[in-house]
């Protein structure tokens, strides 16, 4: 078929379309995170909404524009999960806005994390997940799918980052995260007097963790860049081989849809080729200054 | 003789002739139904792409010189329509407008409204003609299909206008100095066999105009007009035109390798030495007829209540095109430059399994300071590689390597 001819063919699905939705319960996390739970305005369209675990969403303040925020979780009534950093335009509008505001949405965007191969493998893997910071944001939900499909497992560790034990997000669950069969390590960059636990760079508890099995050890990351640069290294170093390591970028993101060019890393485009990386496809182009 | 049998499809292929007058029924007819026909047109001493109403709003008896960061329009002693070739304007104003409306917002109190459909879903909004297609941007043409109209998601306002074009193309007879489309593959003459898409084609003669026929679309159109078998004559002429805009062209590209030596000196220092020059005016990625970046704001009214999703031209070379909440990704113009040529020339490769440039020179006449890209990738190419360089396995190794996607 000739290119024009499959043009007119084609379905048109259009990526434009924005989808309303409504702040209908928020969560403080630290001092600047808050989880926002959205509802959809239309109640098929909460029903027909599907994403998966890595995926991401355009959040539009009219006025303000759209900033592309990782998807946390779906909540029981259909509504949506946002863990948001409070930190530029978009986010403090919307956080300003707070319960009850009305805004749009367009999504969801981006490849997920690749569950249904760890899942289906021969031999069950041990699931080794290192968050910094919000960079839990984008593992919430698959943290929650891991430990629903728990049997799958071997075992399934958490090494969690954050800057103090003020900034670790989604406190309020992770205990119940431990109870439902997954393993958290917890370390802080700057304890308080009440912090009793591991204070130091993620990388510790990695170098640390009893791992039987390094070939079949998968390590799911997301994090500051150069968190997950060592967080990569030291996994490598374990033995765990490169082809199972998975992490989540973050590049300047506007379109979503591959067309906008904004956030290519060499010959990827993050939002539609990512966020999800298997690390050897971005390894030599993370290497790279200024790329 | 003029056409009779158009709807057996016989026709795609053939070549007539026709007077140069013919031009003025071929915009008339296309006019009458329902095209906006744009074509080139002379303003402000450049030949920029507008709306053609008649045959007098054609370019008759100019002639280019080009070079880097230099385009003086002169007369000629023809009186040709079509002796120029490229002026900063591409067709991808029009497929893909510098600004359009994608969505729009509005209150109703404290609710908001939204809308995607624009007035770019009418079935006749936006049907353009094209008059004056070279080669080399039938290529462009075929590339952003590819960027807007081949993916997981595709652009509705392109797909729109794309899929109600009618393209005229123009077989190139000269060629600029900054020409370099057969390096690319992409030219100077349009061809079928290179799966140029056209409804019609034209090689002008100094007595008339060779028409070939490229599709059922196109046909119908010829048909229109007064037309009959070329002579022996006239067609040798056509041949022996397009061969002479094959000689003119000097400008080269070597493009053996290119992307694995490109992404094998990503640290190579020639960037450095291009970065001094470089102004990162953008120019280059706005006459570029492939460049497709792009950045959405919203546009609102005083009161606040009614929004636009506004979609304008953006560049790699803006400081604030790949800002992020932890700083600008590419801080200096030295990233900023090697993020555009890399993309151009090998991670398109990667990303739309074809090469980003087409060979039109455009990036090398409004230079502002005359960068030639053709010249930065024979310096690299030419120049030992800097020990900074990162080894990246070359494409044709079928491992896992380090680009996401290997082809063959």
């Amino acid at each position: 078929m000739r290119p024009r001819e499959s043009l007119r063919n084609r379905q048109v699905n259009d990526p434009w379309h924005i989808l309303p939705v409504q702040i209908v319960r928020t969560i403080a996390e630290t001092t600047d995170v808050v989880t926002f739970e959205f509802a959809f305005d239309d109640p098929t369209v909460a029903q027909e909404y599907h994403f998966s675990p890595g995926q991401f969403n355009m959040l539009y303040v009219p006025g303000y524009g759209e900033a592309a925020i990782s998807i946390a979780g779906k909540t029981p009534r259909n509504g949506v999960l946002h863990t948001i950093r409070i930190v530029g335009d978009v986010t403090h509008a919307i956080a300003r806005g707070g319960l009850g505001m009305h805004l749009g949405l367009r999504g969801p965007f981006g490849n997920p994390w690749p569950v249904e191969s760890l899942c289906s493998r021969v031999k069950k893997p041990s699931i080794v997940v290192i968050a910094g910071g919000v960079g839990l944001a984008p593992l919430r939900d698959l943290i929650l799918t891991l430990i629903d499909r728990r049997k799958d497992f071997a075992s399934i560790h958490l090494l969690l980052g954050a800057r103090t034990p003020s900034d670790i997000l989604y406190r309020y669950e992770i205990d119940d995260w431990e109870l439902a069969g997954l393993d958290v390590h917890t370390t802080v960059d700057r304890s308080n007097s009440r912090w009793r636990g591991n204070v130091g760079v993620v990388t510790l508890l990695l170098e640390r963790l009893s791992l039987p099995e390094c070939e079949s050890t998968f390590v799911l990351t997301c994090g500051p860049e150069v968190m997950m640069r060592y967080a990569t290294k030291t996994s490598m170093e374990r033995g765990i081989p490169d082809s199972n390591i998975w992490l989540a970028l973050e590049r300047n993101m506007n379109c979503g849809i591959g067309i906008c060019g904004h956030c290519q890393l060499g010959p990827q485009f993050l939002c539609k080729d990512g966020p999800v990386f298997p690390f050897a496809n971005v390894r030599d182009w993370l290497r790279v200054q200024d790329l | 003789m003029t056409l009779k049998k158009v709807t057996d499809g016989t026709h795609c292929g053939k070549t007539f002739f026709i007077d140069k007058l013919e031009l003025e029924h071929l915009i008339a007819h296309l006019t009458s139904s329902g095209y906006t026909v744009v074509g080139p047109k002379v303003e402000d001493n450049v030949i920029v792409y507008a709306e053609i109403n008649n045959l007098a709003d054609l370019p008759q008896g100019y002639r280019e010189e080009q070079s880097g960061g230099q385009y003086r329009l002169s007369k000629s002693p023809n009186s040709n329509y079509f002796e120029f070739n490229l002026g900063p304007h591409s067709w991808k104003q029009y497929l893909f407008p510098p600004e359009a409306v994608l969505a729009s917002a509005k209150r109703s109190g404290n609710r908001w409204e939204f809308d995607s459909s624009t007035e770019e879903n009418g079935e006749f909004a936006n049907k353009f003609a094209f008059l004056g297609v070279r080669a080399c941007e039938l290529a462009a043409i075929g590339v952003q299909d590819r960027v807007f109209a081949q993916g997981t998601y595709v652009d509705p306002i392109y797909c729109n206008r794309r899929s109600n074009s009618f393209l005229i193309a123009v077989n190139c007879t000269t060629a600029a100095a900054t020409c370099f489309c057969t390096s690319m593959g992409t030219g100077p003459s349009c061809s079928r066999e290179r799966e140029n898409e056209f409804d019609l084609a034209l090689t002008e003669l100094d007595t008339g105009f060779l028409i070939e026929i490229g599709s059922e679309k196109g046909a119908a159109v010829a048909e229109l007009l007064n037309s009959r078998e070329p002579n022996e004559i006239e067609l040798q002429a056509g041949k022996s035109l397009l061969a002479r805009a094959v000689s003119q062209i000097s400008k080269q590209l070597n493009t053996t390798n290119l992307r694995d030596i490109l992404f094998n000196n990503l640290e190579h220092q020639r960037w450095d030495e291009v970065a001094s020059r470089c102004l990162a005016c953008t120019n280059c990625t706005q006459v570029c007829p492939t460049c497709f970046c792009s950045t959405v704001t919203d546009v609102t009214d005083l009161t606040g209540e009614q929004i636009e999703r506004t979609r304008h031209w953006d560049s790699c070379f803006n400081l604030d095109f790949a800002y992020m909440v932890g700083g600008t990704v590419r801080n200096d113009r030295r990233s900023r430059f090697r993020q555009w040529l890399v993309h151009k020339l090998a991670s398109w490769h990667d990303q739309f399994d074809m090469s980003g440039c087409v060979g039109c020179g455009r990036c090398i006449t409004w230079c502002p300071v005359g960068i030639d890209l053709t010249e930065e990738v024979y310096a690299i190419r030419n120049t030992p590689p800097s020990k900074r360089s990162l080894p990246v396995q070359s494409s044709d190794q079928s491992k896992v390597c380090a680009v996401g996607k290997v082809r063959s």
